[in-house]
């Protein structure tokens, strides 16, 4: 049984491993990032640390989340601070992870972001592993 | 190695503390493999360091008890009350005599048999009644090890206190505040600036933990090779950024391998062109303001500049026009591209081609620069220069598209109006071109380049033109506007923003909200420009002059407001009243180990701190205390001379004042430096040491260079003797003889104590 925070992205309940996360937060205005990849939204001043904010929508290559999405579960990668905005966040509770359903077909971003499920009351949703909706840098489009 | 024996005591001290509940908790339950395992590492790190130390009490103990563990381990043994008292036992005694290593106390090693004896598997219970022995008395720690992860939290803390007082102060500024509450502001903003340095120093770490390893490294390359090298380190207790260090480690590494495998000849090629068979190979460090120099000399061949323009060619890396019109330098810089090595034959040592290009892009990558000083056949110096710190850079902050971006202060060469006199902007084909006095550089609009706008900045009547200088080129980037300056904290970027290449990291500014550092030669890649190394840019010289001079306009200590040009200027720096000091005669300032002559026009007073102008003509450098400094300033062409002689020029007139232009020539000038030393001297000593002693600062203060014996292939320009006879070789009138007696004696001897009789001899038995 591991702990997993049970969140909404993109309009779907997701399950995050609780040890991939930092903390959660409200985001204060975003600067943006000119030249990015267009899932980096921009950069955030979180305390005295300047945090990347990633538009998960676009990670999971679907829609963009609205402009006003301030709610974000802030994760470390490589010695790198990331905001992932989320739609909305529910709460932490201990579940048994699970190989994802044989012949599931995930579509797009979630088959590559997908690490197993999870079943709360009977319902499935899908473990999120953060670390995979983190943009990689792409080549320099010249 | 005492610094090595302290981590050690320290490290072992605090392991020891940890351990303490693991042991109880293994005495608890020994079955417990946890417990044993934290146990054992303890023991086998204790084992590894004494090898390593030489400590052999410890050795022996910790490797009993290490063997013992081990067939615990592997189930050979089982860990009975016996056992665990036994092992228990030695690693008190480990802990007692490392205390009595710390306080220099000697420790009775009598039941260490005993000890060890007990952890046999056939050991009579007798573990219990060991003497005890009394703890060595524990000396106070004076210094304690701490975490770097530790620093790092305490320093974006300090940071995160700069954020806080700044948006109290702008809070304060909004409302009229009592002066009170304004002076407790300003005291707190005192104390957080203090704290800040402080902080930045607890991560500073003397060079030597760079140097440390080059001995060795040097020593074992040179083996390889077949060479022989000797290695002189200077300046080892120069501070610097710890993380800078780390970052430092690789490019100094393969500077020096190159050094000795493709700098220092093979001996037989050095006897051939008359060197000495070891070579000669010099690290130092230094401080100069904000900025360590680490300069790596050696005296081997040099860089041939000719076959690297060859291989240039040869690699169609540039055709043969562009290398003819290439100067000294630039050909020398060649070295930097990749793929071209000056060596033809690739050794195991120094890999190939790739190498002094990675070594430049990582120091830029710190905000640092490398130069070379070649003597092709002499030897080559490369001098690395690094920011004191990696985390706080002077960066010029400016606008774009409604953003703000930071430029790193140092490639910014100038800020101009687009719509100044001295720049026109035209278009050729679809490529902006901006030309200013004369020199055609590229233009970039910063706005457009990063999608911000559509509007053409250049178009934009108020819109400013920065200066870029790259490694590769100048160019021109168009922006909205110049904002401030401002020293900031940069950091890397996450992997997905750096990758755009028009960034050099991100930041977070006063105002609160994150800032991107922008890379000015990753623009002009994003932007496609092509630079080519052109002819020089003629002309500039004499546009230069026209502007007239740049000169600083200061407040001196006597309240006065004076100008020094700022060509004379090498740098303005604070530095401690207690540094300044009337010795000798003169004031002076002692600075980074070196005593510089320093004017002062009225007392310093009572300050703890004041700031110096540095003067440098090249050679000799002196210190000019100053109130403080105020601008810099354009003087005019006229000059009213001052009456009389003194340490003021003339007099100029500076935004309708006057001011008084301080004459760098008489600041200069009014310094006693010693002629140099030109003219050797040898003295024939005697058994007592008084030339040594008494003589030889003063004829050394007369400009002549003493010697014992006359290196080879030198002769003595003069030769001082009292009681041994010259040299029979000598021309008898170089001979100056001394006497002890003050009259009588042989006629033609000089008194040992006239001073200027003696003076005089010097000067005419040199031929002057």
């Amino acid at each position: 049984m591991d702990l997993f925070l049970i969140a909404h992205i993109a309009g779907r309940g997701v399950a995050i491993d609780t040890t991939q996360i930092d903390s959660v937060v409200d985001l204060s205005p975003v600067v943006a990032v000119p030249r990015a990849p267009s899932a980096v939204r921009g950069l955030v001043a979180l305390r005295s640390r300047v945090v990347t904010v990633v538009d998960t929508g676009i990670a999971l290559g679907l829609a963009a989340m609205p402009a006003d999405a301030r709610r974000a579960i802030i994760t470390r990668l490589d010695g790198h601070h990331y905001a992932m905005l989320v739609d909305s966040l529910e709460d932490v509770a201990s579940f048994a992870r699970q190989p994802l359903s044989s012949g599931l077909a995930l579509d797009r971003g979630w088959a590559a972001a997908a690490d197993g499920m999870v079943e709360r009351d009977g319902e499935p949703m899908l473990v999120i592993d953060l670390a995979r909706l983190v943009p990689a840098p792409q080549a320099i489009a010249a | 190695m005492d610094d090595l024996l302290q981590d050690f005591i320290a490290e072992t001290r605090e392991t020891l503390e940890a351990l303490s509940g693991e042991i109880v908790a293994w005495e608890a339950e020994p079955t417990d493999r946890a417990r044993l395992d934290a146990i054992f590492r303890f023991v086998h790190t204790v084992k590894g360091s004494c090898g390593f130390l030489d400590l052999p009490r410890l050795a022996r103990l910790s490797h009993a008890a290490e063997d013992v563990l081990a067939a615990v381990r592997d189930g050979q043994r089982v860990p009975d009350t016996a056992l665990v008292n036994a092992v228990l036992a030695i690693v008190d005694r480990i802990g007692e005599i490392v205390e009595a290593i710390d306080s220099g106390s000697a420790l009775d090693d009598s039941s260490e048999d005993l000890l060890i004896a007990a952890l046999a598997e056939d050991a009579a219970p007798t573990a219990q009644s060991l003497p005890q022995s009394s703890m060595p008395n524990r000396t106070n720690a004076r210094s304690v090890r701490l975490n770097v992860d530790l620093l790092d939290r305490m320093m974006s803390s300090m940071s995160e206190m700069v954020l806080a007082r700044n948006e109290l102060a702008r809070r304060l500024r909004d409302q009229p505040i009592e002066p009170l509450v304004e002076g407790a502001l300003e005291r707190l903003s005192l104390t957080v600036a203090e704290m800040r340095d402080t902080v930045t120093r607890t991560r500073m770490q003397k060079v030597e933990a760079l140097f440390s390893a080059l001995p060795r490294m040097v020593r074992d390359t040179a083996a390889e090779l077949g060479k022989q090298v000797q290695l002189t380190i200077e300046g080892s207790d120069v501070e610097l950024d710890r993380e800078m260090i780390e970052l430092m480690r690789d490019p100094l590494v393969h500077i020096i391998r190159n050094a000795v495998d493709h700098g220092i000849e093979a001996p037989a090629d050095r006897r051939a062109a008359g060197k000495r068979e070891a070579g000669r190979l010099t690290v130092s460090a230094r401080q100069s303001g904000n900025q360590i120099l680490i300069e790596i000399s050696d005296d081997g061949r040099g860089i041939d500049t000719d076959r690297l323009a060859t291989k240039a060619i040869a690699q169609k890396l540039h055709t043969p026009a562009e290398i003819a019109m290439m100067d000294a330098k630039a050909r020398l810089d060649l070295v930097f591209h990749a793929g071209l090595s000056s060596r033809d034959v690739v050794t195991a040592v120094s890999g190939r081609g790739v190498g002094m290009d990675v070594v430049r892009a990582n120091l830029e990558n710190i905000g640092g620069r490398i130069e070379l000083l070649n003597q092709a056949g002499r030897g080559l110096t490369i001098v690395i220069y690094v920011p004191l710190t990696l985390s706080i850079m002077s960066t010029v902050v400016v606008g774009a598209g409604g953003q703000r971006f930071a430029i790193a202060r140092q490639s910014v060469e100038e800020i101009l109006n687009v719509r100044g006199e001295a720049v026109r902007v035209d278009r050729i084909g679809d490529a902006a071109v901006a030309t200013v006095r004369g020199r055609r550089l590229p233009m970039v609009a910063l706005g457009s380049l990063l999608g911000l706008d559509r509007a053409d900045a250049a178009e934009d009547a108020n819109g400013k033109l920065a200066i870029i200088a790259t490694r590769d080129g100048d160019y021109a980037l168009a922006i909205d506007t110049v904002l401030d300056t401002e020293e900031l904290v940069v950091k890397p970027a996450a992997p997905a923003v750096m990758a755009t290449g028009v960034y050099a990291g991100q930041t977070l500014p006063d105002s609160g909200l994150p800032m991107l550092l922008l890379d000015g030669a990753g623009i002009a890649a994003v932007a496609g420009l092509r630079f080519h190394r052109a002819a020089p840019v003629e002309e500039t010289e004499t546009v230069e002059a026209e502007r007239g001079i740049s000169a600083l306009l200061f407040e001196d200590l006597d309240g006065e407001r004076r100008v020094l040009p700022l060509a004379a200027i090498d740098r303005v720096e604070p530095v401690p009243t207690e540094a300044i000091r009337r010795t000798g005669g003169r004031l002076r300032l002692a600075i980074g180990g070196a005593l510089v002559p320093l004017h002062a026009v009225a007392p310093i007073g009572s300050r703890s701190e004041v700031p110096v102008l540095r003067l440098t003509d090249g050679e000799t450098d002196i210190a000019y205390a100053i109130h403080e400094a105020i601008e810099i300033v354009t003087l005019p062409r006229d000059v009213a001379p001052a009456e009389g002689a003194g340490t003021v020029a003339g007099v100029v007139i500076v935004e309708g004042e006057q001011i008084e232009l301080v004459d760098a020539l008489a600041l200069f000038a009014a310094i006693d430096t010693a002629p140099p030393a030109d003219r050797l001297c040898l003295l024939q000593q005697d058994a007592g040491g008084w030339m040594d002693t008494f003589l030889r600062p003063a004829i050394e203060a007369a400009g002549y260079r003493c010697v014992a014996t006359v290196p080879p292939g030198a002769s003595a320009d003069v030769i001082v003797t009292m009681d041994a006879p010259p040299p029979p070789d000598a021309d008898p009138a170089q001979v100056v003889r001394l006497r002890r007696e003050r009259t009588g004696g042989d006629a033609m001897s000089i008194y040992r104590y006239d001073r200027p009789a003696l003076i005089a001899a010097l000067a005419r038995a040199a031929g002057e």
